[in-house]
């Protein structure tokens, strides 16, 4: 039967690059069985947005980065400061809230295009010119704030990062409006992949047999409604997840349907060839160093609500987790390999993780321990794979 | 036979979904030179990885017999404790340490873990005499040319007390003269009683040093020839190699030739970062419909001028004026190259045309994105069916055309390249060593090719060093010698001794001074 074959021939081929969504999974069941459910609790998962929102938005960035072939070790630096001058604007000088954001958002992308002008035009090694920004913004951080911690911001800058939209159509102890908004997000996913599906029909070109494309179809929409579900029935939508999945679904067009996001591929894949087919590199470069600029400013804004306010040390490692995701998401550390959907799931296994060795009291130390464990098994596993398939050609 | 030193009996060695060796068979005598020749993606370079150790014992079926005895090797360290050694085509030197450090790279000539340079770098010399190296010990490989370099590798191999030398077409990137003293050296290691087994496309070579010949095809042996018998000559490899009579090595053509398509005028090139001219003076043109060559030897400037015209991809301080169709044209990016209908197809395919690690559509669609999208947005359908159209038009040998393009074989990543060109749907096509490294077969696919591309009117430049080449496939050929361009000739009036007379003319000294030092507007050479 040819359903039955579709899926043999999914899993086996499939089982390389989806290696890190098995893990993904298992890792999920792993620590729902250890915490008794808690995991995913409708508080607990709501948490888990709240809490890690911003090392995903630092990866979006990190992604096209990395599969440029060039690493940013100073977003969390970048994070810091962003957050600092919106804290100074805003509780120092009673600026209003949006006005805190954007200069988050301007200051990101000025930092940005700084690092961008280093590494573009002037060609010196992304690792240098970002190590220099990781120690310079730092030091601006603690100069920005006079090396003291400012708080609490106004409630309607907290709202960024713990708001939630609750009740807004009504609801008995569950909130319609998130449950629609899954059903929209579900609905979009099954037009989008429809379309594409007939797309590929009308260029005569192979698809999976309408069964099994029905069976991922509910797959997801029941991943996707059980996740609304318990936002529903704890706190509701909160704005966070909205601009992330914004965010990702924006950056995953970019990266997989542009010309932009090709180019990136192409420069990381073999620089010379992309110069030589046309691709202007050091513009390429120049922008994907403003955008990450621009997403720290992003998660500069959304921690420092979260955090209520603005430390000179916030921010701290930030650029090892979003690193660290990109790489469990399966990207190549030589560059031309990546896909923003892979370091969305190597963020949130890292997430996930955190989260429930938390919930079950394990130690700090331990902790370190085992998230640096995980981070090298996941990408030997990734080199292994590829030298499996690399001997195979 | 005693003298027998190698045995391979019925090796098979399977990739997933194909069978790349089927039972071959093959037996060296002690003391002679072997050719194996075979068509790119034959098998020649897997069975020599089986034999090197790189496939481990296990991973394929048959047996090895070396010198007698049953070999399992599991790494090169392996086959290399037994005296076997492969260069590969692909040079394994480290161009920053010295000739002597590379020779005994892995092998260092230590006492208790510390160096004795002494020892190391007269040793090196003893061995740098043997392959007639005339360098110091001392000097960094990479300031050796490739036909040097390839000497030191040979020179490892020795210090490695070498039974059995494998070489994987050790002439593809040499010049004339390397290639003779290469070629030398090897009769020199035979009489030394040392077995070499050569890879090579070059079938005049394999005629004048082999002893005998295995031809490979689709992962079997054909036939093994005696090559001092009358029977071996290159009209009976090349059957063997493509498994049918390859009559006329370049297809005829009737050329219909247009109007002036291309033309340069008084073009300039500094080198990048030195003060010296590489290319003086260049005019030539190209109409449509026509084949251009342009022969000359290593270094002549060849690739130079071809990069340094499209979109200054390469030197410094260019001047120069560009026609196309008459006009004027600024061709100062290779996107303005691009947009004109300028194409450029690299001698370097892995370096400067593809991206390996992307399957073939992408890579067919690189250059010509904008022919696919729409407000920056790719048609990814459109991309997978125009690359099929590539796929079938060019006879790209893969199943799909989301293979990965490092897996192909040298012939179908260049189809893959021209695919990119064409896509681009240019009006001059500047084809750099269109045929470098790839089998006999392929390379009369790319000629019919050509053809067809003039056919449909397009002005073709043909960079090439190999002349029956382009006395094959062009209507003029100019000469390049030292960076000027030294003369045409029509190809009726064209001879090999004629253009290579024409090549070898050096320059009078009267202007080479014109070098100026102005470095300052210097355009990074693309590396």
């Amino acid at each position: 039967m040819s359903a039955l074959t579709d899926f043999k021939d999914l899993f086996t081929r499939n089982l390389r690059t989806s290696g890190i969504y098995i893990a993904f999974v298992a890792i999920i069941a792993l620590f729902a069985l250890l915490t008794n459910g808690t995991l995913l609790s409708a508080t607990n998962l709501t948490n888990l947005v709240l809490q890690f929102s911003y090392v995903l938005i630092l990866a979006l960035g990190m992604i096209m980065i990395i599969i440029a072939g060039h690493i940013d070790l100073s977003v969390g630096s970048v994070v810091a400061l962003a957050g600092a001058v919106s804290a100074v604007l805003v509780i120092r000088h009673g600026a209003p809230w949006w006005v805190g954001i954007l200069a988050a958002l301007a200051v990101g992308a000025v930092v940005g295009a700084w690092q961008g002008f280093w590494v573009a035009y002037v060609g010196m090694p992304a690792f240098i010119v970002t190590l220099a920004g990781m120690l310079l913004f730092r030091g601006l951080t603690f100069r920005v704030l006079a090396n003291v911690s400012l708080s609490p911001f106004p409630s309607e800058y907290q709202q960024v990062a713990s708001g939630f939209i609750n009740g807004l159509l009504g609801g008995n102890g569950y909130d319609v409006f998130t449950l629609l908004i899954g059903v929209f997000a579900v609905a979009g996913f099954a037009w989008s992949q429809w379309r594409s599906r007939q797309g590929r029909l009308a260029y005569n070109q192979p698809v999976e047999s309408l069964v099994l494309f029905v069976v991922k179809l509910v797959l997801v929409a029941a991943v996707v409604m059980a996740f609304a579900w318990q936002l529903a029935n704890s706190r509701g939508l909160p704005i966070v997840l909205i601009i992330l999945a914004v965010l990702i679904l924006t950056y995953h067009v970019i990266t997989t349907r542009t010309v932009f996001g090709r180019h990136i591929y192409a420069i990381g894949g073999n620089l010379s060839a992309a110069l030589l087919s046309g691709v202007k590199v050091k513009k390429v470069n120049f922008w994907i160093f403003v955008n990450m600029g621009l997403l720290a400013g992003v998660a500069g804004a959304v921690f420092s609500s979260r955090s209520n306010g603005a430390q000179p040390g916030a921010g701290n490692m930030f650029e090892l987790d979003a690193i660290a995701a990109c790489f469990i998401g399966g990207a190549s550390t030589s560059g031309g390999v990546g896909r923003v959907t892979g370091a969305m799931v190597g963020g949130l296994v890292m997430a996930v993780m955190s989260n429930g060795m938390q919930l079950m009291g394990v130690e700090q130390s331990t902790q370190q321990i085992i998230r640096g464990l995980v981070l090298l098994v996941a990408v030997a596993f990734d080199i292994y794979n590829k030298r499996r398939a690399g001997a195979a050609s | 036979m005693s003298s027998t030193i190698l045995e391979m009996q019925d090796i098979t060695k399977n990739f997933p979904g194909v069978k790349v060796l089927k039972d071959v068979t093959l037996t060296v005598e002690k003391g002679e030179i072997h050719a194996i020749c075979g068509e790119n993606g034959a098998g020649k370079s897997t069975l020599m990885k089986v034999l090197s150790g790189v496939y481990p014992h296990g991973t394929y079926g048959g047996a090895i017999l070396f010198d007698g005895e049953e070999c399992r090797f599991h790494d090169i360290k392996d086959s290399e404790s037994k005296g076997i050694v492969i260069i590969h085509q692909e040079l394994a030197l480290v161009p920053h340490l010295s000739v002597a450090e590379n020779i005994f790279l892995g092998n260092e000539v230590a006492s208790r873990g510390l160096i004795d340079w002494h020892k190391a770098n007269a040793e090196a010399s003893a061995l740098m005499k043997r392959v007639g190296l005339d360098e110091l010990p001392v000097t960094p490989v990479g300031q050796l040319g490739v036909g040097k370099q390839q000497l030191i590798e040979i020179a490892k191999a020795l210090s490695k007390d070498v039974k059995l030398l494998i070489l994987d077409e050790p002439t593809a990137a040499l010049n004339d003269t390397d290639s003779e003293h290469l070629l030398g050296l090897l009769r020199g290691l035979r009489d030394e009683g040392i077995t070499c087994i050569i890879i090579s496309h070059k079938l005049g070579e394999i005629e004048d040093i082999a002893d005998s010949t295995t031809i490979i095809r689709d992962g079997g042996v054909v036939e093994t020839l005696d090559m001092h018998s009358t029977e071996a000559t290159q009209d009976r490899i090349i059957r063997g190699m493509v498994g049918r009579d390859l009559e006329n090595r370049y297809p005829q053509r009737t050329s219909t030739i247009g109007d002036e398509v291309f033309r340069v005028e008084n073009w300039h090139v500094h080198h990048p970062s030195q003060p010296r001219v590489v290319v003086e003076d260049a005019s030539f043109n190209v109409k449509a419909g026509e084949v251009v060559g342009i022969a000359g030897l290593m270094g002549a400037g060849r690739t130079e001028l071809a990069m340094s015209l499209f979109g200054r991809t390469y030197g410094s301080d260019i001047h120069g004026k560009v026609f196309f169709h008459g006009k004027q044209i600024d061709t100062k990016t290779v996107e303005d190259c691009i947009d004109a209908g300028i194409a450029y197809v690299s001698e370097d395919r892995k370096h400067y045309g593809l991206n390996l690690i992307q399957d073939i559509k992408t890579n067919i669609s690189a250059a010509g994105l904008g022919k696919i999208s729409r407000h920056g947005f790719i048609n990814s359908n459109e991309e997978i069916s125009i690359a099929e159209s590539y796929r079938k038009a060019m006879n790209i040998k893969t199943p799909s055309v989301m293979q990965t393009v490092g897996n192909l074989s040298g012939g179908n990543q260049q189809k893959v390249v021209l695919s990119k060109w064409l896509h681009t749907t240019p009006e001059v096509l500047i084809l750099d060593e269109p045929t470098r490294g790839i089998d006999v077969g392929a390379k009369y696919e790319i000629y019919t090719i050509i053809n067809d591309l003039a056919a449909q009117g397009k002005a073709v430049v043909i960079i090439s060093s190999e002349l029956p080449e382009l006395l094959g496939t062009c209507d003029r050929i100019y000469a390049l010698a030292y960076g000027r361009i030294t003369g045409q000739l029509p190809v009726e009036q064209a001879t090999q001794e004629g253009l290579m007379e024409l090549m070898t003319i050096e320059k009078t000294t009267s202007t080479s001074t014109t070098a100026t030092t102005s470095t300052k507007t210097s355009k990074e050479a693309v590396r």
